[in-house]
């Protein structure tokens, strides 16, 4: 998280902090193991009127940033999200929303006002199914039937699939690759949970089955420029999950040294001992270049730049890998107790370990990173 | 040493462009305009490698002589010390401006040997503990291009515990005669002045007994000695001091208060590659092999498409990114107070780590050339050499042990080590098998 937050986006952080510390602390993250949905709809729904799905939507369709900077301010929120190992569908609904604001502003299709701002109120929930290039798996095959569309195909993993309102997909259709927004409720479209490895996100897979909908209310943005936007959410994404897994990094990491100084063996703190100490200062290395390098994304996607791409997996190739071992370091300071149920830390880093693996893993990344490199080389 | 003699810094501009640097859009431009009329687009290749033994003597002695010209060139085109104030003749212009600098220089030559360590930590710590006429008569010549500047820090009784210095300076009359040997100064051979951390006081524990001299290198009493690496690479020294006499007027700060200065020395040192004293192309400024010569090295190997190879490129890709992106976080930390000075270890840490993984990729990626090359064999030759050097990334500027160290004990308050030679007269102190107690 970026070290200087002017006073609003402080104000977003706290408010936020706060919240998630009041409504779902750890003990409730527990419980929450056994709820089907993984979050509560009220507590989504006051989370929304705290800003949660409003950053990523222009003004003019009800959203807005504090800074001027809506992803930026987004992934302060995602941080804390991440501190907090907090419940709810942040990523996808971000995306859809972003995805939806953006086609209302080309003014090109139809219009999701509605679910744009059941969006923004929290009441509508809607899931992004990433593409195989997102990281997704599966791919959906649209024929057209008169003023119809007709879908077939799978995509998982989708997070939040099962407690969806709609989807956000991307189908192969005759005119090319175009995005669609597919309510949950048409018939031929069901979702088969997954078993997740974070106690409270919720993860499908989305089937369609000749599941037919009205052409003009699916389409969203112009038909054909799927590829582009698909690109543009994916970076998205990548900024909030990377921001996410450097506040569970954060937590995880204060969490371990608190730890290290009143855990005593031999009659000494842990933290005295200079094979610790020498771990930690690694972790904090660790820490402070994943919080730089998630900052430098979110900056660079945000403002649009040539290395965005590049940037964003970077942060994720980097924030994964290392993001995983600072978390699995952190288990090992800890001893036994820190493979218990009972024990915070597996809350750390199930969120870790579920945002390393979506949307791309460290070494898919790291090709992309490969080819941006030796492309901006050859530029150059 | 008056400053009306000198020659005034951007006397080849007009007062009025001077004036429009406070603008950084401004500046940036004139920066521009001045780089790509006045320097050297450097070739990639030239960056290649770690440390690497390229130039004969005399080539060496040329280049010190070009880059003190190109020093003298920023100063008179008012590009010299941004950050030094106008009354030693800097810039008095922002971080900010150094950075569009930097950023702008990329691609071209610039008096690296001349940066490091002149203008940080040499001439840092003369503006922050120098007296004012030790100001005045070295900073305006340090920006000239001058004076080039060593560190008479190590010493071969130790490298990490600086303060453990043995180097003796004693006092008689208006003078200090120092004694001793001083190691690992890079380009002494060729250099001008030195600052020398000495002990004045063996009675006292040592951090309490050091003091801080100016020293000119071809003073009477100085012996150079020019250490070979395993390379074959010249460029580090080593001096013998036998009774080299110096001014009291060129003693930095305190008589015995050599670690208040030290300890700025020792964060401006590490501060290196995120001062605001040091002209730098941006990300290029650290020692390591350059992770932009992997796709060359790869494409030489005939394995750019593997996906094996590609997966390497891609992970020393992300640590160059990663080092990069940590360093501005620090600098910015450490500027507005949100990180103790000490974070600086932090960004040592990270890239020493980073740099010797990146070097054991070029290996990797060379395979069996990397051991065995001939003349021809043009990117893929010598990466064998960078590998034996890797080390040295972790090793030169402050071991990163010792960074973990600062790091775990100053950054994050866990107990430190303990040490035998605190709350003791130095004499007293165990210094080897030899005088154990």
């Amino acid at each position: 998280m970026l070290l200087e937050l002017s006073p609003d986006q402080e104000m977003l952080r706290q408010t936020t902090a706060r919240f998630l510390a009041d409504h779902v602390p750890s003990d409730v993250l527990r419980r929450l193991r056994a709820d089907d949905a993984g979050f509560d709809r009220g507590y989504w729904a006051e989370g929304a009127g705290l800003g949660w799905t409003s950053l990523l939507v222009d003004e003019r369709h009800g959203g807005g940033s504090v800074s001027g900077t809506g992803l930026v301010d987004l992934t302060v929120i995602a941080h804390e999200f991440g501190a907090a190992a907090a419940p709810g569908p942040l990523v996808v609904t971000n995306v859809v929303a972003a995805a939806l604001s953006a086609a209302a502003s080309a003014d090109s299709a139809a219009a999701h006002e509605e679910v744009l701002a059941g969006l923004l109120s929290g009441e509508t929930i809607a899931a992004w199914c990433p593409p195989p290039a997102a990281g997704g798996t599966g791919e959906i095959v649209g024929t057209a039937d008169g003023d119809d569309i007709v879908l077939t195909g799978v995509a998982r993993p989708v997070e939040a699939a099962g407690q969806a309102d709609c989807f956000l997909l991307t189908a192969r259709l005759p005119e090319g690759r175009t995005q669609l927004l597919v309510p949950a409720g048409t018939p031929g479209v069901s979702v088969e949970p997954l078993r997740s490895v974070d106690l409270t996100r919720r993860l499908g897979l989305v089937r369609l089955d000749a599941a037919r909908l009205p052409r003009a209310a699916a389409v969203v943005g112009e038909p054909g420029t799927a590829d582009e936007t698909d690109e543009w959410l994916r970076q998205l994404a990548l900024v909030i999950v990377c921001a996410e897994t450097t506040g569970a990094m954060q937590a995880a990491f204060d969490l371990t040294v608190r730890w290290a100084f009143e855990r005593y063996s031999f009659g000494r703190p842990l933290a005295s001992y200079q094979a610790l100490k020498h771990r930690f200062a690694d972790m904090k290395s660790w820490l402070e270049a994943t919080h730089a390098l998630a900052d430098a994304a979110a900056a660079a996607v945000a403002a649009g730049t040539p290395d965005a791409a590049e940037l964003a997996s970077a942060a994720k190739a980097f924030s994964g890998d290392y993001g995983g071992e600072l978390a699995q370091d952190c288990v090992q300071m800890h001893g036994g107790i820190g493979v218990t149920f009972e024990h915070d830390l597996h809350l750390y880093l199930r969120r870790i370990t579920l945002d390393r693996a979506l949307y791309g893993t460290p070494a898919d990344h790291r090709l992309r990173v490969a080819d941006a490199f030796e492309h901006s080389k050859e530029r150059a | 040493m008056t400053s009306e003699q000198e020659p005034r810094p951007g006397s080849a501009v007009s007062a009025a462009e001077l004036a429009a640097d406070r603008d950084l859009d401004s500046f940036r431009r004139r920066a521009r305009a001045f780089i790509r009329e006045n320097l050297r687009a450097i070739e990639p290749e030239e960056r290649f490698g770690l440390m690497r033994p390229k130039l004969s003597d005399e080539e060496e002695l040329a280049a010190v002589a070009r880059e003190r010209e190109v020093q003298r060139l920023f100063y008179d085109h008012g590009f010299a010390g941004l950050c030094f104030p106008e009354e030693y003749h800097g810039r008095g212009l922002t971080p900010a401006h150094q950075r569009v600098f930097n950023e702008e220089i990329v691609g071209y030559e610039y008096p690296g040997r001349l940066q490091a360590p002149t203008f940080s930590p040499c001439a840092a710590v003369l503006l922050e503990c120098g007296t004012e006429q030790q100001k005045r008569r070295h900073l305006p010549r340090i920006l000239r291009g001058e004076e080039i500047w060593m560190q008479f820090l190590s010493e071969p009784s130790g490298g990490s515990d600086v303060a453990g210095a043995l180097t003796t300076a004693v006092r008689e009359g208006d003078e200090w005669v120092l004694n001793g040997s001083k190691i690992w100064t890079t380009g002494a051979w060729w250099s001008d002045w030195a600052l020398c951390l000495a002990r004045t006081n063996w009675d006292v524990p040592k951090h309490r007994g050091l003091t801080v001299f100016i020293l000119p290198l071809r003073a009477e009493g100085v012996e150079l000695h020019r250490i070979e690496m395993l390379n074959g690479l010249k460029d580090f020294c080593q001096e013998f001091l036998t009774d080299v006499r110096v001014p009291d007027s060129d003693r930095v700060g305190e008589v015995d208060g050599g670690w208040t200065v030290g300890t700025r020395w020792l964060f401006h040192e590490r501060m290196l590659h995120n001062s605001p004293f040091v002209t730098m192309p941006l990300g290029t400024g650290y020692s390591g092999t350059n992770p932009a010569m992997l796709v060359d090295v790869a494409r030489a190997a005939g394995t750019l498409d593997n996906p094996r190879s590609r997966d390497l490129i891609g992970e020393a890709r992300v640590l160059d990114l990663a080092r990069e992106a940590l360093a501005g976080r620090i600098a910015t930390g450490i500027r507005s107070g949100r990180m103790p000075d000490q974070s600086a270890a932090i960004g040592r840490l990270f890239t020493g780590v980073a740099a010797t993984r990146v070097t054991t990729i070029a290996f990797e990626l060379a395979g069996a050339t990397a051991a065995a090359w001939a003349e021809g064999d043009g990117t893929l030759a010598e990466i064998g050499n960078d590998f034996l050097m890797r080390q040295v990334s972790c090793i030169g500027g402050g071991t990163t042990e010792m960074a973990r160290n600062v790091i775990s004990e100053r950054v994050l308050g866990m107990p430190r080590e303990a040490a035998f030679d605190r709350d003791r007269p130095f004499r007293d102190v165990p210094r080897g098998a030899r005088n154990r107690l």
